[in-house]
């Protein structure tokens, strides 16, 4: 315990600190592109699109090929199957990605499993072998990670157990990527579902945050080459009680003014359910809090960075501008927010003001 | 665990924030004057005074007659001082807020050892603490201060020592904001040994990990507290030297890691630094290129007032001379608590060394 065995060089250290500062470069954050097969058969059903390997290919592309998404995208995150898929022209998805400025990265979790003897709280599994394909993604263009952990507020949990166990695996994943030059994004993400108030979320946020980051510490874990991927603190879906953005933003912070060491380079947050006009001013109010914050707070968002272009597309080729269009929009408002200076126009998008919250959502 | 039964209304969170504020506001720092009248008699054999009470007392409104609120914000007190009167007859604690400075009280009794450690020890004096805390508030004071100690050899710190420290740091900082105390949380790790900068660091990012977790675990305010803890220096046999600019990267590297952005301010303590040390490696703490969300300041205690004793003799005509040289420190690190601090004499070679001679990794 009091000696240390470094095993990352100055050089490694220094890779992955470049990685992380680069992910998050002022007006940047990330594109979640990450969904799994399972969870794009349900994006797929809701613009009646069959869920192909083609489809699934013919989407990403739009994303990827959009234009003038360099200042506003620092990295993407690819789910496996996509990593290995290539453009029309033939040029793989992560060459394309790079060649364009942005960092690629790879979902590395296998899902969540039980805990038994909880009230349904889950671990998420995916460290056997992850060494070795940690090695491989490098390899192949990957330069930085994620793994989502997921617990939830009721009457009775996070249990102990469940917040120790999800601490206790992401600095297990976030040890052994770096080892690889692969920069972990942790992402314990607490689900919005309940009827909890926001002092409520607030309070278990800072206690799984405190673990998590006394789970890092005792694993050695390289802060400044890490990032993290926190839910923003906001009362449950079912709290009657509305909340507004500064409020969000205040609790929020406030948060991670308690949890996270000014070492870790960037905090980029999940959307949870939020649409994606929510998603962006909650961002932009965090950056506009008069709290003092160390770390870079921005996105890293899936469907709020998506849905009005998933509706856009709908499926149809020649919906592609269309749909590149309203990611570009998103993009650029993102881009605005995570610097404090977003505007809102009012303007929806396709999807723009609806509620994107799906019960109890698990990838 | 997962529901809230808060402890602190908004208006206390607002006091004991407020107050911790004050005490490291820009450009000041704590003089630490709550040396037990045990150490105080190995501060006064140096110089041959006799350890009286009288003497104790002579000394103490020697330094706070004379010292500068522009650069002090908070005074440390022992009991005993906190009863005693200035040669006016006004009680110090008086003395001192009437100054704008705010009054502190050291409430820890002392180490107690661990069995089945290598010498290690957790510190003890939560007996009663609440009521002594509630008194303490009465009689004029605003935050607290409580000491641990650690030391580093090849088996120290073990996770017991590191664990059982942090424990009582939390309970007693949980203790003292229920009335309305600041705690300064001071986990010390030693100097003694021959390790380098690296293991001191190593070590002191983990102890510091643990004390947040555990003061997390304690619920406590961390906006209404602060943070005491050594400078990461190499041990002093260490044969190798290392500059104040690789002290102050190693330092506030772990500092970095391991302290969230909501505690308002770290204050050093001195540990068997000379006055000039202590002064020159705060400054360049105050100079690095890496963000500091958290003021960095001082809480000395030998490293303000060693040219004040000897200077004193414990001689009332030797008086001025003795304020002078308390309030030349206190200025001196008041600036270098901002990164002002420009050292005279021989010193300047040690400041103008290269940030780039560290083959160092941090």
């Amino acid at each position: 315990m009091p000696h240390s065995f470094p095993f990352l060089s100055t050089e490694q250290k220094k890779e992955l600190s470049d990685i992380a500062q680069k992910i998050v470069a002022p007006g940047k954050g990330i594109l979640a592109a990450d969904e799994s097969t399972g969870s794009v058969a349900k994006r797929f059903q809701s613009i009646n699109t069959e869920n192909t390997e083609e489809n699934r290919r013919l989407y990403r592309q739009l994303l990827f090929t959009a234009d003038s998404v360099e200042p506003c995208i620092g990295g993407v995150i690819f789910f496996h199957e996509t990593l290995y898929q290539k453009t029309d022209d033939g040029q793989l998805f992560p060459e394309l990605i790079k060649d364009r400025g942005m960092v690629v990265g790879i979902k590395v979790d296998k899902g969540v499993v039980p805990l038994a003897g909880t009230n349904g709280e889950t671990t998420t599994q995916g460290l056997d072998g992850l060494y070795e394909r940690c090695a491989q993604y490098k390899k192949d263009g990957a330069d930085f990670a994620k793994w989502r952990c997921v617990l939830k507020i009721t009457d009775t949990t996070p249990s102990e157990l469940a917040i120790k166990e999800n601490a206790n695996v992401l600095a297990r994943y976030a040890s052994i990527c770096q080892m690889h030059g692969i920069v972990p994004i942790v992402e314990p993400e607490i689900l919005p579902d309940g009827d909890h108030d926001l002092k409520r979320t607030q309070y278990v946020t800072e206690k799984v945050l405190a673990a998590v980051y006394k789970a890092l510490s005792d694993h050695h874990v390289y802060l400044e080459g890490t990032l993290l991927k926190p839910n923003m603190v906001t009362a449950g879906h079912s709290c009657p009680q509305k909340f507004s953005n500064q409020e969000i933003a205040m609790a929020t912070v406030t948060a991670l003014r308690r949890t996270v060491p000014p070492a870790v380079p960037g905090i980029t947050f999940l959307s949870g359910g939020q649409s994606e006009e929510e998603a962006t001013i909650n961002l932009n109010a965090m950056n506009q809090c008069p709290l003092h914050r160390p770390w870079a707070i921005t996105f890293s968002y899936g469907r709020a960075l998506q849905a009005s272009a998933l509706k856009a597309w709908g499926g149809k080729p020649e919906n592609g501008k269309a749909c590149q269009d309203e990611f570009i929009k998103r993009a650029l408002n993102n881009s605005k927010a995570c610097q404090g200076k977003y505007v809102s126009t009012g303007e929806k998008g396709a999807a723009g003001g609806e509620s994107l919250f799906v019960a109890n959502h698990s990838y | 665990m997962t529901t809230q039964f808060p402890s602190l209304s908004p208006e206390q969170k607002k006091e004991l924030s407020n107050i911790a504020q004050k005490i490291v506001a820009p450009g000041k720092g704590i003089l630490a004057a709550d040396e037990s009248t045990g150490t105080m008699a190995k501060r006064l054999q140096k110089i041959n005074v006799e350890n009286t009470e009288e003497n104790r007392r002579s000394f103490r409104d020697l330094l706070f007659s004379a010292v500068d609120p522009n650069c002090i914000g908070g005074i440390i007190f022992f009991h005993e001082t906190l009863y005693q009167k200035s040669d006016n007859g006004v009680p110090f604690p008086k003395v001192i807020k009437d100054k704008g400075i705010v009054v502190g009280i050291k409430v820890d009794k002392g180490t107690a050892a661990l069995n089945g450690t290598d010498g290690e020890t957790t510190t003890q004096g939560l007996d009663g603490l609440s009521e002594r805390c509630a008194q303490y508030k009465k009689d004029g004071c605003d935050f607290a201060k409580w000491r641990c100690v650690l030391k580093i050899s090849d088996s120290c710190p073990s996770a017991l020592s590191i664990a059982e420290n942090a424990n009582v740091l939390a309970r007693y900082a949980s203790i003292c904001q229920q009335n309305g105390l600041v705690p300064i949380v001071e986990p010390e790790i030693l100097p003694d040994g021959d390790h380098d900068l690296l293991r001191t660091q190593y070590v002191t990012e983990k102890v510091l990990a643990a004390t947040y977790k555990a003061l997390n675990d304690h619920h406590v305010y961390l906006e209404g507290t602060l943070l005491k803890p050594n400078m990461v220096t190499a041990g002093h046999s260490c044969t190798k030297k290392f500059s104040p600019q690789e002290v102050a990267m190693a330092t506030v590297t772990a500092l970095r890691r391991t302290v969230p952005a909501a505690v308002p301010g770290v204050t050093f303590l001195s540990g068997g630094q000379s006055e000039e040390e202590a002064t020159q490696n705060l400054n360049a703490m105050n100079q690095t290129a890496l963000h500091r969300p958290w003021k960095l300041s001082f809480s000395f205690g030998r490293a303000l007032q060693a040219s004040a004793l000897a200077a004193w003799q414990g001689k009332a005509a030797n008086k001025k001379a003795a304020q002078d040289a308390f309030t030349s420190r206190a200025k001196s690190n008041g600036l270098a608590s901002k990164g002002e601090y420009k050292s005279t004499a021989g010193a300047d070679k040690a400041s103008m060394q290269s940030l780039h001679t560290a083959n160092y990794v941090y």
